[in-house]
């Protein structure tokens, strides 16, 4: 029993950072049709940069601080600019090329202009165990969950409680009657790409003391937080939560009660039986867009 | 006198020309990037020490040594088309890979080709497949894992085992050699779980070696995944010693895991630690070299070329067809060529007879805690 409930909430702690790279999927279609198989590689890039930070002798905090920075200018502000933007023009399809082609150049620069070796990284919650209902538990899961939590409640208040919020809805749910009733339509989807931003660069703080930085280590979560999106429902905030969270917990229960050699089989079948029963996703609406 | 200075230029040309073409060209096929990087880099760089110590000191037979290194991105299939493509060139003998999957699918180009493959794979079943073209660097699992069972069962006095293994050659390899070893020696292997090569999160694992409660843990790993288990392990609070081999306790394991490699042991074949005052020398030149504390992946690849040098010396001259034969059942002693490190006995099948180690990560370092002989 107490290996269940560690595994439970140790998949909980992994499933709350695939689910900020599937919410940023989602932000993303929601608001301008960007499907970014570049999504992983967003997660390794703001480790190396902190870690770069860091060589250059700056303390952990403010290379936190400066790795967020810079991935919001580099993983939102140009990627939109330079790519989303030029690429837009010629359909989804294309850019959804691009953006392979953009994830194989990330690693390939990572690679070549920081190491092909895996590299340490702080962790920014203490290691340790607390007792919860009189199980013992790892700070650094609760940790991971605690902050997840908070980064996507903050989001999904910003969406619903805030005027910014509800133009961001306007401007992904119907552009032309958004442009016309005066919501800034441009600039909302440039903060979305911000967005996005700035919840890969905290999965990349999270997440990276466990996976350890390195170039390929985007690949596994990006698959990942692909299937958790669709499974909960590519059109909803709340829906690739869920399917964050449920792939996070799958994957654990499969690998103990299942078989550690088909573990990653496991949320496949889950996936395709979803598609085959509820296509729009567990809590995704068809035909709507919204976030 | 005008057509006297010509004739001496042109002499010199040619003279240098012919040197050019007299060096010895060696190819090198590595895990420079992918899952292998940190074994395959330091394969490389220990390689590249040793040519350079090499031509330094004159060469060998006069004669300068070359290396090409590609890179296999430590995947079998690119490992063998870059075998084929160094083949092509010719080279006198071949380097690497440094992992089994990749040396199994590569050794056959090799010993149709007539090539010597000096090579750091460890899988047992690389040298019993009868190539005779094939030479190991270090142990094959054969001759560590019997020294592995033996240490869990007597020093330890572990009566249940947990094993845990990469899936691919190298840690099915080990795994069969392993518990076959620990049955006949009367401990029971109460967990048998394969994991997957880059593989990030270990928690189910290590909550089923919980459940299992064994009196010691055997990993078997790559040097990254056995780093995250090792953070599982501390994590989850798993109390059970751990054994292993090279991969479980080297430098970049250390580096990786920090104070979670604290505690696990290891019976190393070459390491940078090891009480050899050549193999002390070796450490501190490569750590001048590149900055960093190799691991024995760095150890592999400078021996692979000086057992080329002595081979070759040997011999006489630079002859690929003997290369093999001249290097079967050869014994190299450290004290007449100090790059060999320590005394080694090559084997009819290509693999190596040479003393090793017991090694514990003591606060972030390796320490040697016993000395093993040589077999014969």
């Amino acid at each position: 029993m107490s290996n269940l409930f560690d595994l439970v909430i140790a998949g909980l702690a992994t499933g709350a950072i695939y689910a900020l790279v599937a919410v940023g999927f989602t932000l993303l279609w929601q608001t301008s049709q960007t499907i970014n198989f570049a999504q992983g590689e967003f997660v390794m890039l703001p480790a190396f940069l902190m870690l770069a930070a860091m060589h250059a002798g700056a303390p952990f905090w403010l290379a936190i601080i400066l790795g967020i920075l810079l991935s919001m200018i580099l993983l939102g502000l140009a990627f939109k600019l330079l790519l989303v933007d030029p690429m837009m023009r010629h359909g989804v399809l294309p850019l959804a090329i691009a953006t392979m082609a953009l994830a194989i150049g990330l690693k390939e620069a990572v690679k070549q202009f920081f190491s092909a070796e895996a590299s340490p990284f702080p962790s920014i919650v203490p290691t340790g165990d607390i007792s919860i209902l009189g199980y013992s538990v790892s700070l650094q899961s609760i940790g991971v969950l605690v902050l997840a939590i908070l980064a996507v409640g903050s989001l999904t208040m910003l969406l619903n409680r805030t005027s910014l919020g509800h133009q961001m809805q306007a401007a992904a749910q119907n552009p032309t009657v958004a442009r016309i009733i005066g919501v800034p339509v441009e600039r909302m989807i440039l903060l979305t790409f911000l967005i996005n931003a700035f919840l890969v660069a905290l999965a990349s703080l999270l997440i990276t003391p466990i996976y350890l930085a390195k170039f390929s280590s985007g690949e596994v979560l990006g698959q990942a937080a692909f299937i958790a999106a669709i499974v909960g429902g590519f059109n909803q905030v709340r829906g690739a939560i869920v399917g964050g969270l449920l792939i996070g917990v799958l994957d654990n229960l499969a690998a103990a009660y299942v078989s550690t050699q088909y573990r990653a089989a496991v949320p496949m079948i889950f996936l395709i039986v979803v598609i085959l029963f509820r296509p729009q996703g567990l809590l995704g609406r068809a035909e709507e867009r919204t976030v | 006198m005008k057509s006297t200075l010509l004739m001496g230029a042109l002499l010199a040309a040619v003279t240098a020309t012919s040197a050019l073409a007299q060096a010895i060209k060696l190819a090198d096929v590595a895990e420079l990037s992918g899952g292998g990087a940190t074994v395959g880099t330091n394969w490389k760089n220990g390689i590249d020490l040793a040519i350079e110590e090499i031509n330094a000191k004159g060469g060998v037979l006069g004669r300068k040594l070359e290396v090409t290194h590609a890179d296999s991105q430590s995947n079998p299939g690119v490992a063998r088309a870059q075998v084929q493509k160094a083949l092509d060139a010719e080279p006198y003998v071949l380097l690497g890979p440094g992992y089994s999957g990749s040396v199994k699918v590569t050794a056959p180009l090799a010993a149709e080709a007539g090539i010597a493959q000096i090579m750091g794979g460890e899988a047992a079943e690389l040298t019993q497949a009868g190539n005779k073209f094939l030479f190991r660097t270090s142990f094959g699992q054969q001759s560590s894992m019997p020294k592995v069972a033996k240490y869990i069962h007597d020093e330890m006095k572990a009566k249940t085992v947990a094993v845990v293994w990469v899936n691919n050659d190298f840690g099915r390899g080990g795994r069969d050699v392993v518990v076959k070893e620990l049955d006949r020696l009367g401990s029971k292997v109460v967990a048998d779980l394969s994991t997957e090569a880059g593989q990030a999160d270990f928690a189910a694992d290590v909550g089923k070696i919980k459940a299992a409660n064994p009196d010691a843990v055997f990993v078997y790993l790559n040097e990254e995944e056995s780093a995250r288990i090792l953070k599982e392990l501390k994590r989850q609070g798993v109390t059970a010693p751990l054994m292993g081999e090279t991969t479980l306790i080297g430098q970049k394991v250390i580096e990786l895991a920090g104070d979670a490699a604290n505690g696990a042991r290891g019976h190393v074949g070459l390491t940078t630690d090891a009480p050899v005052d050549l193999i002390k020398a070796f450490r501190e030149k490569f750590s001048k070299k590149y900055n960093y504390v190799p691991d024995h992946n760095g150890l592999k690849g400078y021996l692979a070329v000086y057992m080329v040098k002595a081979t070759t010396e040997k011999m006489g001259k630079v002859d690929p067809k003997k290369f093999a034969d001249t290097l079967h059942g050869l014994t190299i002693k450290a004290a007449e060529e100090p790059g060999i490190l320590m005394d080694v006995t090559f084997s009819d099948t290509g693999d190596i007879d040479r003393q090793s180690f017991l090694v514990e990560v003591v606060e972030g370092k390796q320490v040697v805690k016993q000395v093993l002989p040589k077999v014969n």
